[in-house]
């Protein structure tokens, strides 16, 4: 027998983003073209919709098909905001660490409709177990820009208290639960907490957070198990933004199924979502809310996005990725979609939009300035040594009160 | 008191918290309907229903993953490996999140989690179920490691650790689960009923997590053990003649160095015994300790003797294991030095 050698796969950077942008290979579904399921539908029945693209605006911007009647304009509007204040917010922080005042900054920039619009479809007491790229949920609670910014500056009103790196926030009030910066995790623990609201007879939800890159970890698999298993109300996020530091999501498995496909496996039901579709993310998010607030288990919605900024202040994507990627990138950027929707139906106007980015820039400027003034890494007031013994455990033991003393206090 | 195994003590202390808290919830592989493969959760499905105990995926990041979710909405679980030889998976959840959480959240979060595992060797379960991992818990910060001896202080270490609000990694000595094995292989196993310290309280009562204990009060060297190491020391101990002082840690961290170190500088002289690996092992941190508290007090350098650094063997289970005639030949040696 003739026998071959073997040859090795290795996928290609992206098919869609190789040494030049070409996105003649991304498949997109048009907008309305893809069904709206009843809301106790059997996973077997949707296979089909973990390989469609669920959009609602078009290419002129108007909302198309069944999953566009789920928004009123206010909140829209309030959408936009968001989204705006969002980015405005990463454009600043990231300067506040290029001018040396932290150490670290992560941007979202181009993702902002997927926690943005996620955010609206949850209600007080829900649970968030986010990544440290979904700041757009506490900001579309309008949650206070200068509590996140003393955590970025760690200074003495971090309520971290300088022990985290910077965006690794935790806001319990605010449905945010505390960020790590092990990759996975949290997919797990959102489920033990949606079984908890479960196993009690509550009424509330959990929505897990991952990137693409990571649904390679373990607990990526153990969440969609135990979600399998036991059902609980939790909403199975997975943000595709094509990219894993300089790694592209084929190397994650993306070139041979998509990543809402992973749910099948386990009789999750899944959906799959143009995440730069602010009205598609509502849409969708609220079906899934609705879906596990209502008992009937888990959903799985892979977010198709792009990472438009480096992956972190110390990324630089020029080295991996081509120039001109994001403005080939078929789906577009969030924000400009949503005005030039609102525009459309004459509920929107390029001076309303400039007013409001003035106000947004203006309110960061001075929630900047506020959080400076209590302190930033390199200067000012941040949080005693002594604290550092504190919160390891609930009352401090005796060898870290050694320790404590040891060091001088 | 009813005399009770440290298997019925334990299951006592899970039912005892159980019925007094109903956000305690208890769950692993096999845990629930049929109890447990050690029989530890035996019956706690029926009395409680499957909401509170019950089975799980054989995934032990899963099993410790939704524990640390469960904590942060308000329940208190109580998690089971099935062997600590298997906590390895569930190793990121354990180290990178439960033992850290209240720390990074300041406070806003917490695990008040407790992980359950069966340990140690002398039971020919050779690589995969003789393990002493204890090391690899009391090195990571945010986290207490508890392992009791005998059955009055596994149910009270056990609704200590259940009440507890930091995570507890809770070490069970699988080997004297039914009887305080001393390392006499070739000898028949003595029942607990036997032993004074199954004598349990009914109820609900607490041994204090960070309390070691003195077992044996003696003049002439302090012998620092946990586990099954107890039952082995104090058995070296008496067929060598030997006056030692035995402390059974019961909790490793945090630890009672005061009972340590007020032993050792009466005594002079230290013995560390652990089934666990020698290299890195607790009982480094403990010769440390003696070493940097105790060193004017000295007459001897402080001795280890510990399981080899070798992976867990089965043939040579009994060569491995760290049984009374080699405590008792170091003791000796000890004495002489």
């Amino acid at each position: 027998m003739n026998v071959q050698p073997l040859t090795f796969h290795v996928p290609e950077p992206h098919p869609c983003f190789g040494s030049a942008a070409d996105v003649s290979g991304f498949q997109l579904s048009d907008a309305a073209r893809v069904r709206r399921p009843e809301i106790d539908v059997e996973a077997s029945e949707i296979r089909d919709l973990a390989y469609e693209l669920i959009r609602v605006l078009d290419a002129d911007g108007h909302a198309v098909g069944p999953w566009s009647e789920a928004c009123t304009v206010d909140q829209l509007r309030s959408g936009l905001r968001a989204m705006l204040k969002t980015r405005a917010y990463d454009a600043r922080m990231t300067v506040m660490q290029r001018q040396r005042k932290t150490s670290f900054y992560m941007q979202c920039t181009g993702e902002e409709a997927i926690a943005c619009g996620f955010q609206s479809a949850l209600q007080a007491g829900d649970m968030n177990f986010p990544t440290y790229r979904q700041q757009g949920l506490l900001i579309a609670q309008d949650w206070p820009l200068v509590d996140l910014m003393c955590q970025v500056l760690s200074n003495e009103k971090d309520r971290m208290k300088g022990r985290q790196l910077p965006v690794f926030y935790s806001a319990r009030e605010a449905g945010f639960f505390s960020i790590s910066g092990n990759l996975a995790t949290q997919y797990v623990q959102a489920v033990g907490w949606a079984m908890a609201s479960a196993m009690r007879g509550d009424s509330r939800v959990a929505a897990a957070w991952i990137g693409e890159g990571a649904t390679a970890e373990n607990d990526f698999h153990a969440a969609l198990v135990f979600a399998s298993v036991y059902r609980p109300p939790v909403v199975l996020n997975v943000v595709n933004n094509q990219w894993a530091i300089s790694t592209a999501q084929s190397v994650a498995g993306g070139a041979q199924a998509t990543f809402a496909a992973r749910a099948h496996g386990y009789g999750i039901p899944a959906l799959r979502v143009d995440g730069n579709d602010y009205l598609a993310v509502h849409a969708a998010a609220c079906w899934a809310v609705e879906r596990a607030r209502r008992n009937l288990g888990s959903t799985l919605i892979e977010w198709v996005t792009y990472r438009a900024a480096p992956h972190s202040t110390s990324d630089d994507p020029s080295k991996y990725r081509p120039q001109n990627d994001q403005a080939v990138w078929p789906l577009g950027d969030p924000v400009e979609r949503l005005k030039d929707h609102l525009t459309g139906i004459g509920e929107w106007s390029e001076a309303r939009h400039v007013q409001l980015k003035a106000e947004l820039d203006e309110e960061i400027a001075g929630a900047a300035k506020e959080a400076q003034g209590s302190g930033t890494l390199v200067e000012g007031s941040k949080c005693s040594p002594a604290s550092m013994f504190d919160d390891v455990y609930k009352s401090m033991p005796p060898h870290l009160r050694e320790q404590r003393q040891e060091l001088g206090f | 008191m009813p005399s009770l195994t440290m298997i019925e003590a334990i299951r006592d202390a899970m039912d005892v918290m159980m019925a007094r808290d109903d956000r305690v919830v208890t769950f692993g592989q096999d845990v629930g309907r049929f109890g447990g493969v050690f029989r530890c959760t035996d019956g706690l499905q029926g009395k409680y229903g499957s909401s509170r105990c019950f089975d799980t995926p054989i995934s032990e990041s899963g099993i410790v993953g939704i524990a640390v979710g469960m904590g942060a909405y308000g329940l208190r679980p109580v998690a089971e490996i099935q062997f600590a030889d298997y906590m390895y998976p569930a190793y990121d959840q354990i180290v990178s999140e439960a033992a850290r959480l209240r720390y990074r959240s300041a406070g806003e979060f917490s695990a008040p989690i407790v992980v359950r595992m069966p340990c140690g060797g002398g039971i020919f379960g050779a690589q995969t179920h003789s393990q002493s991992p204890e090391a690899l818990f009391t090195h990571v910060a945010g986290l207490k490691t508890v392992i009791p001896s005998n059955p009055h202080d596994a149910k009270g270490l056990l609704i200590a650790a259940i009440e507890d609000d930091d995570p507890v990694v809770f070490l069970e000595p699988k080997r004297i689960y039914n009887g305080p094995f001393d390392g006499h292989h070739d000898r028949p196993v003595v029942p607990w009923s036997k032993h004074e310290l199954s004598e349990t309280p009914q109820g609900h009562y607490t041994v204090p997590i960070g309390e070691a204990v003195v077992r044996r009060e003696g003049a002439e060297v302090s012998i620092l053990a946990y586990g099954t190491m107890v039952h082995v020391a104090e058995t070296a101990r008496r067929e060598v003649g030997i006056d030692a002082e035995i402390i059974d840690l019961r909790s490793l961290i945090p630890l009672d160095v005061d009972t340590i170190v007020q032993s050792v500088i009466r005594t002079g002289r230290c013995m560390i015994v652990h089934e666990a690996t020698r290299t890195s092992g607790f009982g480094a941190e403990l010769s440390a300790l003696i070493q940097e508290k105790c060193f004017y007090h000295l007459e001897a350098p402080v001795v280890r003797v510990t399981g080899w650094d070798t992976p867990y063997p089965h043939a040579q289970e009994w060569d491995y294991f760290p049984g009374p005639d080699r405590v008792g030949r170091a003791l000796i040696r000890l004495m002489e030095s």
